[in-house]
């Protein structure tokens, strides 16, 4: 377990995330207006999303779809009957006075996700439950001295807000449990994830106790927009509680918002009112009622998930527990390490498939990351395709270079945007496997230190690297390594 | 039942309408008067009955998922009372 | 020949038809009729230009020999459904300033219809009322008069506009919406036809909500054929209300067999109140008689909830109003009070926006949603809510169609009733269950009380059989010969 320490002992924190993962749809949960991030103020805005008189919501059957699919992928429950609630509230954001939201039955109900702990072990952490909701529109707070401006976009776009279970202990599990959720959306094609555009949003829920006492007060920490800041705001947020319930204080069960400037957490101003949400069914929409077979087509076209991923990573590629959890953290690596696999044994149809395997993985997980960490850019966006990558590792396998080579052809990929091939051929890198210009290198190289060539014979093996490496200077690296060493030994023996 | 004027007063605030004090003595007997005769429903018992929340015998129908609305900000903002520069305009509010 | 104004809208039909005059005489002398009455402030909204223009189309399709199943017919809009680019108030200051950027689907279809439109027309606020004397924009009169008493009285409510509109001959049809009998009711106090449809047959996309689960707009009329031809024009499946029934609707004129052979009618013992006026009770016996004399059998039911269908409304209405009401916030329409803060100018635009009975409603349906009260009062008024539908169901094994008075009492004077709710709320005792189950009610004026008022018998069938409402309403209609006229009327006296 976990614990951090106060000056009483030590203390255990409790943590469950309620995570708002925007759906992806090209129209809003109950409207016909767009999604897209980034439009102009108020012009993504039907008169059902500012709340005019008389305006009714009409439910999206793709974002039901895209909810049903997150929940099956969370390994939940899937609800055959939920209902809409209307959670009711005044706010300048949210036109109608209420947040249409489901309550007391969501469509999806308890489910789990695993998290892979950097030291290798799993946790498994429960989910509660996930249901619909509609977004807010955004409240822009510094435009000017006297007035809070509105800006509609988002009111309306399809949520799904995720609840855990209080199952997570330390900000490093909070921070895996996010990075798995995100991944899991991402590969499900149900969020983007992006924390920057606020596509993902996490609410946090931390109390502190004392081992196997009972639980304590929680806060709950509103909006934190990134992984990082989840993870200070939870340190924060704990030692804070464990400081004031150390100097005889408690704890007010509040809501409070994370300053990212100064690291620490503070109440939240407008949520001062006791809050009464009387939320009751929204009686502009029926029962949501689903048909168990078309939940079941969803479930036949859910992807592979980066668990079931490693597994066959591992298992059916012998890859490492490590490399294939690195390879399926993100869907465009896997995706990425998979096509360029695809490619290479199609071009390679006699190298052994398991060492095609590793060789892909070594690839990607070395040269191409560090160079993809380099440029900033993403996998998609990179120069370097999986095809680039599958042709390099052809043209060691037909010693057309060396390994040696293929670092340089690599960096020049990256420069340039070039295919391996047309850089070999451009630059001249052909590896030289012509025997006799080799024989003529190294007579030449022996010819010039006679001097070495004798310590040699009389016992001195260790020069044999100095050979090797005078040969391969003369041929500016383009010798074939093995033919070098092989006429060298003849060579030398004399 | 009978509401005492801080009910009232609290419910005033979370319906967001301005009750002067002086109100809250007369609105309490009015709203006490109204519950008090709604609570004759207590006379029936509803144990095992299921809640009725519409008549609609139906389930909920979906729309498809497309565009077919916004793009408009001028007709979103023609009624507001107070705009400017494609924004709703609202007294500051801190959070 | 009839003066224009006192046609039914079938005669109307008729004599365009025979070109006898055009739909710009009948725009003409509608036009006229409503500057004519101004006193009874019954149109919050003259349009006559639009009327106009629209009784010019209406010619040149009737002289194409085209047209559709209301050419040229002037109606009157009841100020709840928003008309585009015509200010719509719902009867409320909040409102005031507001014009819709949308068309409601019913006024739409209305307009489809080749309906000519006169104006909007005064209604209590938020459809919040049985007297018409809640609206901001002052009190409607009643165009009867009690014998020998020239004290104005109410036409009634919500649709008091609506109902004192078509009884002065203004308009040959108006709209109406009935939430707990907003249409049945002034139609009896003003000695018209009208009748609430079964809740999802007529769209409520583009009406201010007043409450989403039992809303339901509706014709009134001077005949019931004239309903018949214009529910027909009203109603219809909408995708942008959810609740819009996917049904195809019948011809409802052709329902006006008169044949009601064989139909067994309902009388619901509970329906006979302590107190009741002994001349409404008369005026039951009497329908009992003429529906048996054309051939039905009047059958005793009981309707054992019956009593608590007040009450039960009287926690859902109001809670779902609280809800719907919560849009009016200063923000993106109708009126703001200036505030310091954000919660400011809600407290002070909502006190100032709304009137005393609009605040009692939201007040208490707050209060029923609030927490640790909403099981003893919101669940318990849902489950009363299917008490009272499951009754009608079993009734509805028995008989075709259920025959009851509209309302308790004839006409009351403005100012009577005013400073007790509860006695107020007792207006709708007959009307109310038939909201609560969602079925469809007609009121037809069936004779004269005492002192000359009109009263209306109600008519109440099962869910989407409006056609057997308005047949027997038709049988009604025919066996009353109702044909006493108010004492003020466009035209001038009777
Ligand atoms: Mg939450
Ligand atoms: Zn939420």
């Amino acid at each position: 377990m976990s614990l951090i320490e106060g000056r009483t002992g030590s203390w255990e924190v409790i943590i469950g995330l309620e995570v708002h993962a925007q759906v992806i749809s090209n129209a809003k949960l109950f409207s016909g207006a767009a999604t897209a991030f980034g439009a102009e103020p108020n012009t993504q805005v039907s008169t059902v999303d500012a709340a005019f008189p008389g305006m009714l919501p009409v439910i999206n059957r793709i974002c039901v779809e895209q909810a049903v699919r997150t929940g099956l992928g969370l390994k939940a429950e899937i609800n055959l009957v939920s209902v809409f609630d209307r959670k009711n509230y005044f706010y300048a954001d949210l036109p109608a006075g209420y947040q249409i939201s489901q309550y007391t039955r969501p469509i999806v109900g308890k489910g789990e996700i695993v998290l892979d702990m950097a030291d290798g072990s799993t946790r498994t952490i429960g989910i509660t439950r996930l249901h619909l909701e509609q977004d807010a529109g955004k409240s822009l707070h510094d435009q000017h001295a006297e007035y809070t401006y509105v800006d509609l976009n988002r009111a309306g776009i399809a949520l799904m807000e995720i609840v855990s279970e209080p199952d997570l202990r330390t900000a490093e599990e909070a921070g895996a449990y996010l990075k798995k959720l995100r991944s899991i959306l991402r590969y499900l094609g149900t969020c983007d994830g992006n924390m920057e555009e606020g596509s993902m949003r996490c609410d946090c829920n931390v109390s502190v106790r004392k081992p196997g006492a009972p639980l304590g007060t929680r806060c709950e920490i509103k909006n934190v927009n990134s992984i990082r800041y989840v993870m200070q705001a939870i340190e924060h947020e704990a030692r804070r509680q464990v400081e004031i319930i150390e100097d005889g204080g408690k704890i007010d069960q509040e809501t409070r918002l994370f300053d990212a400037n100064k690291g620490v957490t503070r109440p939240m101003r407008s949520k001062e009112h006791a809050h009464d949400y009387r939320y009751f069914p929204d009686p502009d929409l029926l029962p949501l009622v689903l048909d168990g077979k078309w939940v079941d087509g969803i479930r036949k076209g859910l992807p592979e998930l980066p668990d079931a991923k490693k597994t066959r990573f591992e298992s059916a590629l012998g890859l490492s527990a490590y490399n294939a959890s690195v390879l399926v953290a993100e869907k465009e690596s896997a995706d990425l390490y998979e096509s360029a696999l695809a490619a290479v044994a199609k071009a390679a149809p006699g190298q052994p498939k398991a060492k095609l395997a590793v060789d892909v993985a070594n690839l990607v997980m070395g040269d191409y990351f560090a160079a993809l960490n380099a440029s900033g850019k993403s996998i998609a966006d990179f120069q370097v395709t999986p095809a680039m990558l599958a042709e390099l590792l052809v043209l060691q396998y037909d010693n057309t270079i060396s390994g040696r080579l293929a670092k340089d052809v690599f960096a020049a990929m990256v420069e340039t945007g070039k295919s391996p091939s047309a850089l070999v051929e451009e630059r001249g890198l052909k590896q030289v496997t012509d025997t006799g210009a080799i024989d003529g290198a190294i007579d030449a190289v022996l010819k010039a230190n006679g001097d070495k060539v004798a310590e040699y014979r009389s016992g001195k093996d260790k020069l044999f690297g100095f050979f090797v490496g005078q040969v391969m200077k003369a041929t500016q690296g383009k010798a074939n390594p093995a033919l070098v060493n092989e006429r060298l030994k003849q060579k030398l023996a004399g | 039942m009978a509401l005492d004027k801080a009910t009232v007063a609290r419910i005033a605030t979370l319906a967001r309408i301005k009750v002067p004090e002086s109100d809250l003595e007369r609105l309490a007997g009015e709203l006490s008067g109204i519950l008090t005769w709604i609570e004759q429903l207590n006379e029936v018992s509803t144990d095992g009955v299921e809640p009725m929340a519409s008549v609609a015998e139906m389930t909920l129908p979906m729309r498809e998922d497309k565009v077919t609305d916004g793009g408009q900000p001028e007709k979103i903002l023609a009624n507001a009372p107070q705009q400017a520069l494609g924004f709703f305009l609202v007294p500051k509010v801190v959070e | 020949m009839a003066a224009l104004t006192d046609l039914t809208i079938a005669e109307a039909r008729a004599g365009l038809r025979k070109k006898e005059f055009s739909a710009r005489d009948l725009a003409e002398a509608h036009i006229a009729a409503v500057a004519e009455t101004r006193q009874l402030n019954a149109y919050l909204v003259e349009t006559p230009e639009r009327a106009l223009e629209m009784a010019k189309r209406s010619d040149e399709k009737l002289a194409r020999g085209q047209g559709g199943a209301l050419e040229g017919m002037p109606l009157a809009i009841k100020d709840l459904f928003c008309t585009e680019g015509i200010p719509t108030t719902a009867g409320s200051r909040i409102l005031g300033g507001f014009t819709p950027p949308y068309e409601s689907t019913v006024t739409a279809k209305l307009w489809a219809a080749g309906a000519v439109m006169l104006g909007k027309v005064n209604m209590d606020e938020f459809a919040m009322g049985s007297s018409n004397t809640t609206s901001a924009y002052g009190a409607v009169e009643n165009p009867w008069r009690r014998r020998g008493d020239n004290r104005p009285l109410v036409p009634g409510g919500s649709s008091g506009g609506s109902a004192a509109a078509v009884a002065a001959r203004t308009a040959l049809g108006a709209t109406g919406t009935d939430t707990g009998g907003s249409i049945r009711q002034p139609a009896s106090f003003a000695g018209i036809v009208g009748i609430k449809p079964t809740y999802g047959r007529c769209s409520r996309w583009g009406i201010v909500a007043f409450a989403s689960s039992l809303d339901q707009a509706g014709p009134m009329t001077r005949s019931v054929r004239d309903a018949a031809i214009m529910l027909g024009a009203m109603a219809g499946h909408d995708p942008k209300d959810s609740t819009s029934a996917p049904l195809p609707v019948p011809d409802f004129e052709a329902a006006l067999t008169g044949d009601i052979r064989g139909m067994k009618i309902g009388n619901p013992r509970e329906y006979r109140l302590d107190g009741m006026p002994a001349e409404i009770e008369q005026l039951w016996q009497q329908g009992i008689s003429w529906l048996k004399a054309a051939g039905a059998e009047p059958v005793d039911i009981s309707l054992k909830m019956t009593k608590y269908a007040l009450p039960a409304y009287y926690i859902i209405a109001p809670a779902e109003a609280s809800s719907n009401l919560a849009r009016y916030d200063g923000v993106r329409f109708g009126l703001r009070v200036p505030g310091e803060s954000l919660d400011e100018m809600y407290e002070a635009t909502r006190a100032a926006g709304f009137g005393a009975e609009v605040k009692r409603r939201i007040l208490i349906g707050t209060y029923v949603l609030s927490a640790g009260y909403y099981d003893a009062y919101y669940l318990k008024a849902q489950k009363l809510r299917a008490l009272i539908a499951q009754d009608f169901a079993e009734a509805f094994k028995t008989v075709d169609a259920i025959l009851a008075p509209t309302a308790p009492s004839a006409a009351f004077a403005i100012g009577e009733n005013s400073d007790d709710p509860i006695a107020m709320y007792l207006n709708d005792v007959f009307t109310v269950p038939v909201n609560l189950a969602g079925l469809p009610g007609i009121s037809v004026p069936a004779g004269l009380s005492g002192e000359g008022l009109p009263l209306g018998l109600q008519v109440i069938g099962r869910a989407f059989d409006e056609a057997t409402v308005l047949k027997v309403g038709d049988v009604i209609e025919r066996s009353a010969g109702f044909t006493a006229k108010p004492q003020f009327m466009a035209g001038g006296r009777a």
